[in-house]
Formats: structure tokens, C-alpha cells, sequence
């Protein structure tokens, strides 16, 4: 464990019964950073962030935020963080300015600290202008701003949002992550599940979770330039062509060809380098004249896919 | 207590949102209280009666005007045949038939055992009974008196009253305490109290919490330093304020509509009522323990309400119960709360009669309160 880090996990472990959610997750987030984990759905993204905030214990292992343990400090810790869960879990017959108050109040705000803090949040998040409009009544994107400002409301040091931008539209979600870079340099460190792969790309440090297990944890830019993703002696190239599926099922019986996948009408090959460019497109698209190729930086998705792929390969 | 009155404050706020929740706490239960206490009327009587008379003559219309005086009964026909007398009691129009013999003035006339027979309908035993207990009461009495006036012309009687008139040699003085007029709401309305506070609050407190648990409002909430006292005192204290108001307006009503007049003392019923709301509070939170979804909260609450409506002595009396269903009777809240109602509503009982039931609902109290805040917790698993 890093003793700097905001937080820290040391082989977290969580069982349900004989399901094992996580499995001895090991990472440190430093302060003031954004940390994005990714994973498919019930890969236990969202076990790790109840764990890391109180409200579900670990079966083994350990795990630091703020310097406290969470197992024997868990509400010391609740006090400082914030949390965002994954659904709208604010009250909906109660107005904006309620719902903001009752955190407020939950935290024991002194009266005049309320009363500034709620300004402060309300013009942070935008949502001042809708005070007196019941909180069901706000759209999705709103809810969310709502649910932010409920959780900013006691000034917390660490937030975890638990797939904040999921089902609201892209304007709402690229204006909630300029909200939370806007936070990251006040000095608040953030622990972010996401799907999105372009929100993965804005955070400091990623981790990709499987079947409760962390699988890939670094920074985008390292785990892109990583011998893992792009091995020595292979080369990264995206092919157009007219039949881009009929090229992908040719390149999946190529040698040469480590690795293929469809990018919308394009395709994403690692290839070896002894393999030319054009010897490569005769092999795949013999007869296509438009055909045509380019090398590329790997993007995380294909850092996610490749070093995935090898971890249930090894597995196996 | 951090947030205690956070919570509170914000609980006040659903209430004050919720018409629903308002109507279903302070109008509903006087309606079930009209509607119950009047159309759970247990007194029988105007019980539908056919009378074959094949006598018809004086003494024998006696005797039938003397069973509908009594007012159990109704005569609804009067057939003159045997086949329809019998009609009258198959179809069900008649629940006890009257056969009076052709012989029945003479034989009273020549001093000889007249009989007359009496057919009862004993598919519903409750309207049996009744009917069987006022013929043989009303019977005996007219045969007393014939007896009676027989002896004084005799000059040779068993035994004679304070006037020097024959009299039956055993006389049993019976007086009616409590209910003299055997009005059946009287006995019912306040047990119906117990019934209606319990239902009210069971699942008012109940579907607070497993609401807040299903939309994932608690699991936010789980995630602030609130404490866990806090958290549950906040959340039920405006639901046992409101269950006491309920209970005002739920005695008011009885004393206004049916002039069920409280023979004791008013105070000690109140603050015995304070027991029972805290118990139920217990039950309800000790079923959102139990439940993920607000449909499951209403089955377990229904689960609860069964035994408490039906083994509590509410509806039947726990005397007539088989030994195992007694048994089960004895760990229900409700059973010592109806007879603490009871007793002091209706026998003008005070602390020291009602003891027994007040140290079993304590001890109710304290076993579900103990279960329930044990299984609350401020985790998700």
C-alpha cells in the first residue's frame, strides 16, 4: 500500500455466499486525481465502491481511504467522502432545496455553513434554478447534477460516483466531467465507474475489472505504449475497404495476424512487422483496389480487449 | 444522534406530500370503525321461525306469540301442511320450526304432558344455539308459571316469596355488569381499536423503510455519518405521533358513535397505548428487515395482521381456542393490548387488575424491539 494515496486496497476480497465478487483487488489512487474503473456489467465495479465507502464489508483483505481503515473507521470515513450511486437515490417528492437541506442537515451542518454550502453547491452544479421543482420532476442529466450537489454538500476530500453519465445525453455527461475535472483541481480526488471508453480516456489512472478481478491498472498513456498491448516486432494498422466483415473473417487464418477486430467500417489489425502493408491487404482484400491502411496508437479499448483476451487465455 | 432531526424533519416532509398516507391513517380507521362495529353485531335475534299449529286454539297461540315477544324470533310463515312446514326448512327461508299437536290444549287442560316439537337449523351453530337456549328458556318459564298457578289452587306450594305467592324453590339473581344491555359493539369497538392501530402502524412504518430501501435512498443514507439510532428514531418517531393522533380520533369516535362510554381511567389507557405503538414500531421495523421490495413488505405485514385479527381474542374468545392455537395466541402483542382495551374501557380496570397483560406486552416489547434494532444495520448484506 502507498502511503500517500487517498486510497488504497490491499487483495480485497468479497464473497456473496459461493459467489466471489471480487477477488483480491489490489490499487492505490494518489490525491487529486480521477481514477475510472471499468468492466462489464456485474464484474463487481459497483461491490468495490460500496466497500471502499462503508456499507459493505470485505470478506479479506483491506482497504485504507483517507488513511482510515474501513474496516474498524468505516464512520469516520463517511463523513469525508461523497457518494454517488449508480441510480437516482434522492428523494423524488421532495424539492431540490429539500433534498439538498436534508444532506445538510444529515452532516450536522452548523445553520450558517448550511446556508452557504447550499448556495455554493446549487450555483457549482447549476441546478440553482430549479430550487422549488420537485426532484422526480427534473430530467436525467438535471437528477444527476442534483445528486452531485446532495454529495458535495459537507465538502468531501474523496467522491465515488458509481456510473454517474449512465442513460443521460452527451451535452449532460461532457458538462458533469468539466464539473468534475473543475473538483479534481479544488484538490478532490475521484473513484469513477464508467462504459464509456472516452470518459476512461480523461481519467489519471484507469483499472479494468473481470469476474472480480483486476485485470489492467495504470495510467492511459503507459498501458497504450504497454509490450503487452502492442508486443515487440508487431505493428498496429487500421484497414479500409469495401467488406470490411469478409476481410476480418481472411485475416482471422493469416499467421501473420495476431490480433482482429471491427471498428464500426473499419478494422483494427496487429500484425507482424515482417508482414508488409501491401502484402497484407492482398491477403485480406485481394481485388479491392480502394483499399487502403494506416498505423495507429493502440486505443484503450484495445487495451482492454487484448490484455483481457490474455488473461482468460491464461486462465484456460 | 447525528441527524435524527434531519431525518425527522425530511419524514414530516413525505407525510405533508402524501395525501395518501394522511387519509389512510386518520379517515380510514373511522370508516372500518363504523363499518366494522356496526356490521359485527354478534347479538342473534329475529331468527326466521315457521309454525305448523294443528292446534289453534288459545293456548297454543299463546305459546308462539310468547317466542316472537321474546324478539329472537320471527315468524315468517304459517303453513297449514306438513309438506310445506318441511319446505319452509329445506329451502332455508325458516331457521327453526314450531310443531304445535292438535292435542296440545287438551292435554294441558286434563293436567298431562303437552309437548311441542321444535326443529332447529343447525347448519350455522352460533343461530342454533341461541334459537335452542330461548325455547328452552321460554318453556320452562311458561311451564313454571302454569305449575305455579296450578300449586296455588292447591294451596300446596315448594316454596313462597317475600308476597306469600308460590314461587320456584331456586331463584339464581343474575345482574349484568359492565354491558348491561349486552350491546355486542361495546365488547367489540375497543378490541376493533387494538386491530385498526395495528394495521395503520405496521404498515405505515414498515413500507417507510422498505420504500426508502427499494428506491436506494437508504443505501445513500447508509453511506452519511447518520447514526444508526438516529436513522430509526428519526423515521419512526413521525409515524407513532401520527398512530397516536389516529388513536384519539379512533376513541372519540367510539364514545361519539357508539356511546361506548371509557368506565377507567383515561391516562393509563393512553400511556398503555404508548407500549403497544412502540411494539408494533418494532414489528414493522423487524419486517423491513426482512423485506427487499415493498410487495414483500405487505405480504409479511398481512402474515403479522392474520394471527393478531383472528388468535388475538379479538374476533373469538381465546377460551374456546384449542390448546396449540392458545398457545400461539400468548406470543401475539395484540391479544394483551385488546385486553387491556378491554378491561379498562369497559370494566373500568386499573394498573393493578391489568398487570399480567401489561408485563406480557412489555415483554413483547422488549423481545421484538431487541430482534428488530439487532438486524438493522447500517450495511448492505
Amino acid at each position: 500500500m502507498n502511503g500517500d494515496a487517498v486510497i488504497s486496497t490491499d487483495r480485497l476480497t468479497r464473497r456473496f455466499g459461493p459467489v466471489v465478487a471480487l477477488r483480491e483487488v489490489s490499487l492505490d489512487v494518489p490525491p487529486a486525481t480521477i481514477f475510472g474503473l471499468l468492466g462489464p456489467n456485474g464484474s463487481g465495479k459497483s461491490t468495490l465502491i460500496r466497500i471502499l465507502c462503508g456499507v459493505l464489508r470485505p470478506t479479506e483483505g483491506n482497504a485504507r481511504v483517507l488513511g482510515l481503515d474501513i474496516r474498524t473507521q468505516a464512520e469516520e470515513v463517511k463523513r469525508r467522502i461523497g457518494y454517488m450511486s449508480q441510480r437516482f437515490s434522492l428523494y423524488g417528492d421532495l424539492s431540490v432545496r429539500e433534498n439538498v437541506r436534508f444532506y445538510a442537515r444529515v452532516y450536522g451542518l452548523s445553520p450558517a455553513k448550511q446556508r452557504q454550502r447550499e448556495e455554493a453547491v446549487l450555483a457549482l452544479t447549476g441546478v440553482g434554478a430549479y430550487v422549488d421543482r420537485l426532484a422526480a420532476t427534473l430530467s436525467g442529466g438535471w437528477k444527476q447534477r442534483l445528486a452531485l450537489s446532495c454529495s458535495l454538500i459537507h465538502e468531501p476530500e474523496v467522491l465515488f460516483l458509481d456510473e454517474p453519465t449512465a442513460g443521460i445525453d452527451p451535452v449532460a455527461r461532457r458538462d458533469l466531467w468539466d464539473l468534475l475535472f473543475a473538483l479534481t483541481h479544488q484538490g478532490v480526488t475521484m473513484f469513477v465507474t464508467t462504459h464509456y471508453m472516452d470518459e476512461a480516456e480523461r481519467c489519471t489512472k484507469v483499472g479494468y475489472i473481470d469476474k472480480g478481478r483486476l485485470i489492467v491498472l495504470g495510467t492511459p498513456d503507459v498501458l497504450k505504449a504497454s509490450p503487452e498491448v502492442t508486443p515487440r516486432g508487431t505493428v498496429r494498422y487500421e484497414v479500409t475497404c469495401v467488406d470490411p466483415p469478409a476481410a476480418l473473417a481472411k485475416a482471422r487464418t493469416v499467421p501473420a495476424v495476431r490480433d482482429a477486430t471491427l471498428f464500426g467500417s473499419t478494422l483494427h489489425l496487429l500484425v507482424d512487422e515482417e508482414l508488409e502493408g501491401s502484402q497484407l491487404l492482398a491477403l485480406i482484400a485481394p481485388g479491392d483496389s480502394s483499399a487502403s491502411l494506416r498505423p495507429i496508437a493502440p486505443s484503450l479499448e484495445d487495451v482492454f480487449v487484448t490484455l483481457s483476451r490474455a488473461q482468460s487465455m491464461e486462465a484456460a | 444522534m447525528t441527524g435524527f432531526w434531519a431525518i425527522l424533519l425530511k419524514e414530516f416532509s413525505h407525510i405533508r406530500r402524501d395525501r395518501a398516507t394522511v387519509f389512510f391513517t386518520f379517515m380510514v380507521p373511522v370508516l372500518q370503525l363504523i363499518v366494522f362495529g356496526f356490521a359485527i353485531d354478534v347479538t342473534i335475534d329475529n331468527i326466521p321461525m315457521t309454525v305448523l299449529d294443528l292446534d289453534g286454539r288459545q293456548e297454543s297461540r299463546r305459546f308462539a306469540e310468547a317466542l316472537v315477544a321474546t324478539r329472537t324470533f320471527q315468524v315468517v310463515e304459517r303453513p297449514t301442511d306438513a309438506e310445506s312446514f318441511r319446505r319452509a326448512l329445506t329451502s332455508g327461508r325458516a331457521k327453526v320450526g314450531v310443531l304445535i299437536p292438535a292435542d296440545y290444549s287438551e292435554r294441558l287442560l286434563r293436567r298431562e304432558e303437552a309437548q311441542v316439537q321444535v326443529l332447529i337449523d343447525g347448519s350455522d351453530s352460533q343461530v342454533a344455539t341461541t334459537a335452542l337456549n330461548a325455547v328452552n328458556l321460554l318453556t320452562t318459564q311458561l311451564a313454571i308459571g302454569r305449575a305455579r298457578a296450578v300449586a296455588e289452587s292447591l294451596q300446596l306450594a315448594a316454596a313462597r316469596n317475600m308476597e306469600g305467592e308460590a314461587a320456584v324453590p331456586i331463584e339464581a339473581r343474575a345482574r349484568l355488569l359492565y354491558n348491561p344491555d349486552l350491546e355486542s359493539s361495546h365488547f367489540f369497538v375497543p378490541g376493533l381499536i387494538a386491530i385498526i392501530l395495528h394495521l395503520v402502524l405496521l404498515f405505515l412504518t414498515n413500507l417507510s423503510i422498505v420504500r426508502e430501501r427499494e428506491l436506494g435512498t437508504l443505501e445513500q443514507l447508509f453511506v452519511t455519518p447518520v447514526g444508526r439510532a438516529a436513522l430509526l428514531f428519526g423515521k419512526l418517531t413521525p409515524y407513532a405521533l401520527m398512530a397516536f393522533g389516529e388513536l384519539l380520533i379512533v376513541l372519540l369516535a367510539m364514545s361519539a358513535i357508539f356511546g361506548v362510554p371509557i368506565h377507567g381511567d383515561l391516562g393509563l389507557l393512553l400511556a398503555l397505548s404508548w407500549l403497544f405503538i412502540v411494539t408494533v414500531l418494532g414489528l414493522g421495523l423487524f419486517i423491513s428487515t426482512l423485506a427487499r421490495t415493498q410487495l414483500e413488505a405487505i405480504q409479511f405485514a398481512f402474515l403479522v395482521m392474520l394471527p393478531s385479527v383472528f388468535l388475538s381474542g379479538f374476533m373469538f374468545p381465546r377460551s374456546e381456542m384449542p390448546v396449540i392455537i392458545r398457545a400461539i395466541s400468548y406470543v401475539i402483542p395484540a391479544t394483551y393490548f385488546v385486553e387491556i382495551l378491554r378491561g379498562i374501557i369497559l370494566r373500568g380496570a386499573d394498573f393493578l387488575d391489568l398487570f399480567p397483560n401489561v408485563a406480557a406486552l412489555a415483554a413483547c416489547c422488549a423481545v421484538i424491539l431487541y430482534l428488530s434494532i439487532a438486524r438493522f444495520h447500517k450495511q448492505l448484506d
